[in-house]
């Protein structure tokens, strides 16, 4: 098989996946997006394993390591998500612009609006 | 090289590579419908079409064991897992029209433009290159074999990594202790986002 059929292949999905991280505005759209780019790695990994016969399987073990901690990002992902709409009431990370460096103005010397939950931030 | 071409047809392509091609069609386009659908829980759906076109690209490249794997972690937990978010966060069950960004087209553009240039990229590279698909690359005894002969260190601390990545995960989601909860509270009676009552309704 020709190598560039996977490899067209993943760089199209990874593609893809970097549109939905870029476009999307739920937070967890934009966590399925981040799973597309993954499996777009994996995918060439896998490919590449294949095409050099690699004696240590480097490639598939490391697919494995990848499916290992995109599971777990998944599950710290979620539990952000959960949290940020337990606090803020909705998971559009168009809002959580609490860190966002705004022109100085009369909104400077609001520091309410600073409030200690930097965790909202982390997925945005 | 040119022996190395002229023993492959360029253009004539053999069975396994007419099924990846179609195989691989099926999956960019379930990609697609899964970053551009305005119905979420249909979003999710399609990523499951698209993880299973993956795990079928990886049993046509002869990697059984990752076939697998792909199947029972992505579209066994991860999905379920991404289903159950949309549910716990009330996602809208029919057509949501802020599904998308305002930023979208710039979106677009730079998913296009990166898009022709790896393209351009690898297709130049690998034009004259072939797997050879004799045998099975990755079955499970195989894999087994490498990962617990030459990944062990690897391996273990992946487990590691997982426990923490659960502990913190149920930590993360617990409903906040008496201390806990009464400083979120103080915290959050000083914010004026207009979802705060939701929240402070959602926290009960």
């Amino acid at each position: 098989m020709h190598l560039a059929y996977p490899a067209v292949l993943a760089v199209l999905l990874f593609c893809t996946g970097l549109y939905g991280v870029l476009a999307r505005r739920n937070a967890i759209l934009v966590l399925m997006s981040v799973e597309l780019m993954l499996n777009a790695v994996n995918l060439n990994l896998v490919a590449f394993d294949v095409w050099l016969r690699d004696t240590l399987h480097a490639g598939q073990a490391l697919t494995l390591f990848t499916i290992a901690v995109a599971a777990a990002e998944i599950g710290i992902g979620l539990a952000i998500v959960l949290l940020v709409y337990r606090n803020r009431g909705s998971s559009d990370i168009d809002r959580l612009r609490d860190l966002a460096e705004r022109p100085a103005g009369p909104d400077a010397a609001d520091g309410g609006r600073q409030q200690p939950d930097t965790k909202a931030e982390a997925t945005a | 090289m040119t022996l190395a071409a002229a023993s492959h047809g360029f253009l004539s392509p053999t069975g396994v590579e007419i099924a990846f091609l179609l195989v691989g069609i099926a999956t960019l386009g379930a990609a697609i419908v899964t970053v551009s659908s305005r119905q979420l829980v249909h979003a999710a759906l399609w990523l499951v079409v698209a993880l299973g076109g993956i795990a079928v690209e990886y049993l046509l490249l002869t990697a059984e064991f990752i076939a697998w794997v792909q199947v029972l972690i992505y579209v066994g937990s991860v999905v379920v897992l991404l289903l159950f978010g949309l549910m716990l966060t009330k996602a809208p069950i029919g057509r949501s029209p802020d599904a998308d960004s305002g930023n979208r087209w710039p979106a677009l553009a730079v998913a296009l433009a990166s898009a022709a240039a790896l393209v351009w990229v690898v297709v130049d590279a690998f034009r004259t290159t072939w797997i050879t698909l004799d045998g099975v690359q990755g079955s499970a005894a195989v894999s087994g074999r490498s990962l617990f002969q030459y990944w062990v260190l690897p391996f273990e601390a992946l487990s590691v990594l997982l426990l923490a990545a659960l502990v913190g995960a149920i930590v993360l989601s617990r409903k906040g202790g008496d201390t806990k909860g009464a400083a979120e509270g103080s915290a959050k009676g000083a914010v004026r986002t207009p979802a705060a009552p939701v929240a402070r309704e959602g926290q009960r």
